[in-house]
This record gives C-alpha cells, sequence and structure tokens, in this order.
C-alpha cells in the first residue's frame, strides 16, 4: 500500500518535471535576457568551439539567429554543450530552450519523447568513402569489402539494409567512437568509411591527401537535421520554426547580411517588404518584434551564407540537398505572410 | 735486540677498479650481469628500438614549429603550432578570453599552495584551513562575485574544469570517506547499516551511470523551479561515488590500529570522540597513504568521464580542438599533448605522496 503511494508520488512529481513549463519559453527566455542553445561537443561545421572559445558552426549560428529575432542581440545566447544521450532529455526537462544539435528527425521522437521538431536545417544522409586508388564509383559496387562504422548507431542498420537489398557482400568493423573509426580507416584497417555524408566530408578535409579518398554519390539513409523545443509549447515552437524559414525565405529573395539593411529601407519587392517589417508585422504573428528578420540577417546572413561559411569555406561540402527548391534542392521555407 | 716500534699504516684505499665504476662496469653489473639478463636487456633494446628513432623523428625531428595547418601538412612531423594555437581553449575550455586572467589567478594560488605544501613549509590546521579556503577562492574568481562580472558555469571547461572538479571531489570526499569508514566500523547498528548500505550501494554502480543518473534523470524528478545546474549536479555526484571509496580505504586503516591504543588513550581519561579524532584517525590516514593517493589520482583521472554528460573537460576540449575545420587531422598532436598533461599532474601527486610516507612518523614501519 505504502509503497504504490510512493510510486504515484515519484510518478506525478516526474510527469510534473517533463510537463511543458507553463510560462511559455518565449517569456522565460525574454525574462532572463539569454537564450540557453544546447549545442554538440564538437561536430566540425555543425557546432564546435574555435581556438578564441567562440562556438562556430551552422548549428550555433542558427542559435544566433533565434536569439537575434528574439532578443534583437546574436550574443545573447548560452551555449550548453550536450552529449549525444542528453540532446533530447535537455530541452524536455526544459534545461535548455532549444536544441541545435544535428538531431535527427524521427517519428519516434516527436511523437514520444516529449520534443517537437521545428524546421529542417540540413538534409543529411549515409554514405560511403573509399581510397580512390579502388577505382570504384558507385556504393552498388561495393561487394566483399569491410567497412568501418560506429556502434551503437542506426549506420550500421542502415548498412545492413542497404547491403540486403543490392544483393553485396559487406562486413561491419565496429568502433565506439567516430573518431577511432575514422583512424582506423585512414589506417588501413578497413576498405570503406560510413557515417553521415557531412561528417566524411569533414574527416577527409583531415586527410593528409584529402584527393585520394571517394565520396561515393549514394546516399542511403534520410537523416533531416532539426533544431527542437519542448512538446507542447506551440508559440515557442513556431518562433524557431519561422526564423528557420525566414533565414531560407531570405536566400531565396537575395537579402543578404550586407544588403538587408538597404532592402529594409528601398526594396519595393512585397515579399522582401513583408519579411523585413516595410510593410505589415510579420514577427507580431509569432510574437517577435516587426524588425524580426532584420536583426536576424543583420547578425547571421541568410540561410546560403551560413552554409557557405560554415561548411563550404571550410569542409568543402556542396549543397547538394540542401539547395534552394529552385536550385533542385529540398529547402523549401513556408511563404512568410 | 733492540725493540722497534712499527707503527701499522693503512695503505690509502685504492679505487675500485676501473671496469667496475666506469659506464661499462655499471653496465656489466646492471645490464649483462648473465645470459638472462643479456637476453632480456637485448629484447628491451630491439623493442625501444623499434619505435623510438620514428617517435623522436616524428615528436622532434619533422616536427613544425612554427606556420600554419598547411605548413604542417607538408612536413609530416607532429603539429606544435596546433597546440600552441589551441592552449588557451585546452586550459579554460569556452570561458571568455578577456577574463582569462581570473582563472589563471586561481590556478597561481592552487600551484603557490602547492608548492608550500610539497616544501612543508605549511602543516596542520593551516594547510587543512588553506586546502578548504582555496576551491571558494577560485570558484569566486572563476565564477565572478562581488561585483566582478559572473560567468556561468555552462561556459567553464578545459583543464580548469577537470582540476576544480577532482579538487572539490578529493576535499570534499576525504572528510566524507572518514565519516562513513567512522560510522562503519564504530556506529551503532543502525549507523553502521545506513555506512555499508551508502559506501555499497555506489560502489557497486559504475561512475558513468552516476554521472548519467545526476545529468539526465534529476532533472525528471525534480520540479522545474528548483534548477540545480549541471555541473553542480556532476560534482555532487562524483563527491559521492570517491567518498563511497575513501571510506573503504580508510577502513582498512582503522582495521590495522591495535585495540591497545584505544584502550590505552581511554584509560588515560581521554574522551572516546577525541580519542578516535586525535588517536586513531591520524594513524589511520597515515596507514592508507598510499591507497589514499591512489584515490586521488584515480578521481581526476576519471573526470574525463564527464564529456559523457556535456561538460567540456580537458579531454573534451582535447577531442573539440582536434575537430576544429582549420585543424582537421591533428589529433594525435591532441591526445599526445593531453597524455602529458594528465602524466605531469598524476606523477606530481604520487610523488607528493611518496614525500609524505617517508616524512611521517610512521616511515619506519
Amino acid at each position: 500500500m505504502r509503497s504504490s503511494a510512493k510510486f504515484a508520488a515519484m510518478t506525478a512529481v516526474m510527469l510534473a518535471g517533463t510537463s511543458p513549463t507553463l510560462a511559455g519559453t518565449l517569456e522565460d527566455v525574454r525574462a532572463a535576457g539569454e537564450l540557453a542553445c544546447g549545442v554538440s561537443e564538437g561536430v566540425p561545421g555543425f557546432s564546435n568551439a574555435n581556438s578564441e572559445g567562440i562556438w562556430e558552426g551552422l548549428d550555433a549560428d542558427v542559435c544566433r539567429a533565434v536569439a537575434a529575432a528574439v532578443l534583437g542581440d546574436a550574443g545573447a545566447v548560452r551555449f550548453v554543450p550536450l552529449a549525444s544521450k542528453q540532446k533530447v532529455l535537455a530541452v524536455s526537462s526544459g534545461q535548455v530552450d532549444l536544441t541545435s544539435r544535428t538531431t535527427t528527425w524521427t517519428m519516434k521522437r516527436d511523437g514520444a519523447e516529449g520534443v517537437d521538431f521545428t524546421a529542417v536545417v540540413y538534409y543529411d544522409g549515409q554514405g560511403f568513402m573509399i581510397s580512390a586508388d579502388a577505382g570504384i564509383s558507385s556504393a552498388t559496387e561495393l561487394n566483399d569489402v569491410t567497412v568501418c562504422l560506429t556502434t551503437g548507431t542506426t549506420t550500421e542498420l542502415n548498412m545492413t539494409d542497404f547491403a540486403r537489398a543490392n544483393n553485396l557482400t559487406m562486413e561491419a568493423v565496429v568502433f565506439e567512437g567516430k573518431r577511432e573509426a575514422v583512424e582506423a580507416y585512414a589506417s588501413g584497417r578497413c576498405d570503406a568509411l560510413t557515417t553521415d555524408s557531412s561528417q566524411l566530408a569533414a574527416f577527409r578535409t583531415g586527410f593528409a591527401d584529402p584527393s585520394a579518398h571517394v565520396i561515393l554519390p549514394e546516399v542511403i539513409s534520410k537523416e533531416p537535421l532539426a533544431p527542437l523545443v519542448a512538446h507542447g509549447d506551440n508559440q515557442w515552437k513556431d518562433v524557431v520554426t519561422w526564423v528557420v524559414y525566414g533565414l531560407i525565405e531570405a536566400e531565396e529573395l537575395g537579402v543578404t547580411q550586407a544588403n538587408v539593411a538597404d532592402m529594409a529601407a528601398n526594396s519595393g519587392n512585397p515579399s522582401i517588404q513583408r519579411m523585413l517589417g516595410s510593410s505589415g508585422d510579420t514577427g507580431g504573428l509569432v510574437g517577435l518584434g516587426s524588425t524580426w528578420m532584420v536583426d536576424v540577417l543583420s547578425a547571421v546572413g541568410n540561410y546560403g551564407e551560413i552554409y557557405e561559411r560554415n561548411l563550404t569555406a571550410t569542409l568543402g561540402l556542396e549543397r547538394g540537398l540542401n539547395a534552394q527548391w529552385t536550385a533542385g534542392g529540398l529547402l523549401y521555407a513556408m511563404p512568410i505572410r | 735486540m733492540q725493540s722497534r716500534t712499527v707503527t701499522f699504516h693503512a695503505s690509502p684505499p685504492r679505487p675500485a677498479p676501473v671496469n667496475q665504476t666506469n659506464a661499462i662496469g655499471w653496465m656489466r653489473r646492471n645490464l649483462f650481469g648473465g645470459w638472462k639478463d643479456t637476453a632480456i636487456t637485448l629484447v628491451l633494446l630491439a623493442i625501444l628500438l623499434s619505435f623510438v628513432p620514428d617517435l623522436i623523428q616524428w615528436l622532434f625531428l619533422n616536427a613544425t614549429y612554427q606556420g600554419d595547418d598547411d605548413v604542417c601538412r607538408q612536413n609530416g612531423g607532429a603539429c606544435w603550432p596546433f597546440i600552441i594555437e589551441k592552449f588557451q581553449v585546452l586550459m579554460i575550455g569556452v570561458y571568455p578570453q578577456d577574463l582569462s586572467w581570473r582563472p589563471a589567478v586561481s590556478a597561481l594560488a592552487l600551484m603557490g599552495l602547492a608548492a608550500l605544501t610539497y616544501s612543508g613549509r605549511i602543516r596542520g590546521v593551516t594547510l587543512i584551513a588553506a586546502w578548504a579556503i582555496l576551491p571558494i577562492f577560485a570558484l569566486i574568481m572563476i565564477g565572478g562575485a562581488f561585483g566582478m562580472q559572473k560567468v556561468d558555469q555552462s561556459v567553464w571547461g578545459g583543464l580548469m574544469l577537470s582540476i576544480m572538479l577532482a579538487l572539490v571531489g578529493v576535499i570534499v570526499s576525504i572528510p566524507l570517506g572518514v565519516l562513513l569508514a567512522l560510522g562503519r566500523h564504530y556506529g551503532s547498528p543502525t549507523v553502521k547499516v545506513l555506512c555499508v548500505t551508502f559506501i555499497e550501494l555506489l560502489r557497486g554502480v559504475p561512475l558513468i551511470t552516476i554521472l548519467f543518473m545526476a545529468s539526465v534523470m534529476m532533472p525528471l524528478f525534480l520540479p522545474p523551479e528548483l534548477v540545480i545546474n549541471n555541473l553542480l549536479r556532476i560534482q555532487i555526484g562524483m563527491i559521492l561515488f570517491s567518498s563511497a571509496y575513501m571510506a573503504e580505504v580508510v577502513r582498512g586503516g582503522l582495521q590495522a590500529i591495535p585495540k591497545g591504543q584505544t584502550e590505552a588513550s581511554l584509560s588515560l581519561g581521554v574522551t572516546p570522540a577525541r580519542t578516535i579524532a586525535f588517536v586513531v584517525v591520524p594513524q589511520a590516514l597515515r596507514h592508507v597513504l598510499p591507497p589514499l593517493i591512489g584515490r586521488c589520482i584515480a578521481l581526476f583521472k576519471d573526470t574525463s568521464l564527464v564529456i559523457i554528460v556535456g561538460l567540456l573537460d580537458f579531454l573534451g576540449m582535447v577531442k573539440g580542438a582536434a575537430l576544429d575545420t582549420d585543424w582537421l587531422g591533428f589529433q594525435a598532436e591532441a591526445y599526445v599533448f593531453a597524455a602529458f598533461v594528465y602524466w605531469l599532474i598524476c606523477y606530481s601527486l604520487s610523488l607528493y605522496g611518496r614525500r609524505l610516507e617517508q616524512r611521517g612518523p610512521s616511515a619506519h614501519t
């Protein structure tokens, strides 16, 4: 009897802990004057501390964009490094306002783990890298090969599925961490290496001779990466979602960090006027100020600029799936009106 | 017959034969004393020769000391500019660099106090008080108080964080461990059961589990209004874990104290509490110094596990540095540097431990 009462009390406490914050994250962030943003402990191109101790990367810039939109100050971000296992719980338990940390949008996370995904900031997918000497140009030719990969992720399952579907024999050589897998591949323990394509590109830049390795064109899994917020706080979810759409829309409309002030004052394009608050108040629709996108763009630039700065200039990543829909990619911002 | 007194003069001692004292003699005695010694020496020499020259080549001869990542990649040897460039983030993590004098002052205070302790200038109560005050001073300097700009704990990192976790862990867990050991050794049945349960529960669980509980599970059980920051939760977890081990170490020392000591003290009219505090515990601690120092070293190395709960300690920053897009591919240098720093700190600790053992009154035992 007593123990069951205790258990009920514990469950109640647990539920109270996971339930959405009552005040609303938007007000909380405004009251705190800073955005607590969960990032990774170090994924090149996405979030990593540079030599000055400043967080760099696409995910870090998304945090800055949200802070700029909400607080008018892209510097008002408290970056909270999160381990992979914490990334969902940290946001559902309210330790961070937003997790922007290479997290794949899956039904299980969205439905059962107390979080909501906002909008995709990067379409990733699992790929293969192999030595250029092997003369292989397609993953479907990867027969009788050993492949280095990381344990505990969906990577191995994806590869097994792919091998079975294509009648290939692939032997997995499993490692605890990505670095170890890469080192093993570099030292010739396996013929090929598989992980997310963006990471393959990053690791390739670190090799003594990057041109000696090719990344095969096949992408064998869908890894849409999106920032996540706590489940149930619809207003906050709207804010983050539309900031991401704003970044994408700005690129489509040609509004950049350099010309945003000029565009806000002089552009005759109604879409640009609406987005930048020169006519109407789109920011007000989600509880932000009318100059929300001016603040965002003058702080971090549009999606294309963020991508170029963090992924193309440093890791040599092509836009690929992450090009605008007008250029054959998947980026399609919902209309801001 | 005239007697003659012959005084015996000892002839001056001759130096030992040259072939016994010079390098060759030393080698003959120590390295080639017999066919077994010779064989072992030759095998070890072959092993050393198989990698040491390459290692020196990589570490020093082919190494790059100035320049950027491109120069490093061309040279092929170790890339020391990478470590120089990353030195500050490795030391203090993402802590604001314009405030880096504050951790630096704390580090100087720590090194000064360590030097005083090692040389034996301060002892007894002063020593204990100084080490109790140091972490508080460091926390105030690093975190900011009394009008200094506040720096949130989420940006504390690097070697600073590792040392802080270990230092606070050791300083709090040793007294806690002593109390637990006393409770287990002398306590009433209830106290004994409580202490044993605590010790066995925490010793029976890996540290990683405790860190996960502290970081991931605890926020679920606490009401949302009560926010204990991540670092504090982790620190508490480490202290509890470490104190369970310390308790068992100290208990070993308690058991080694002969009953006569207690009885003699009590029969002199010393109260039981004072007997334990001034007769038993000091002797017990002296007996267990080596394993106690060993636990301190282990705790320092255990701090590298906090990366799995998102704290960027020294090793975490080392990993991050190796993933910087400007410096990809130099993780070997990063890990060599990390190994060197860990070794330096752990070796200093064990040197101090050895010194304590020599200096203590129980040195003859």
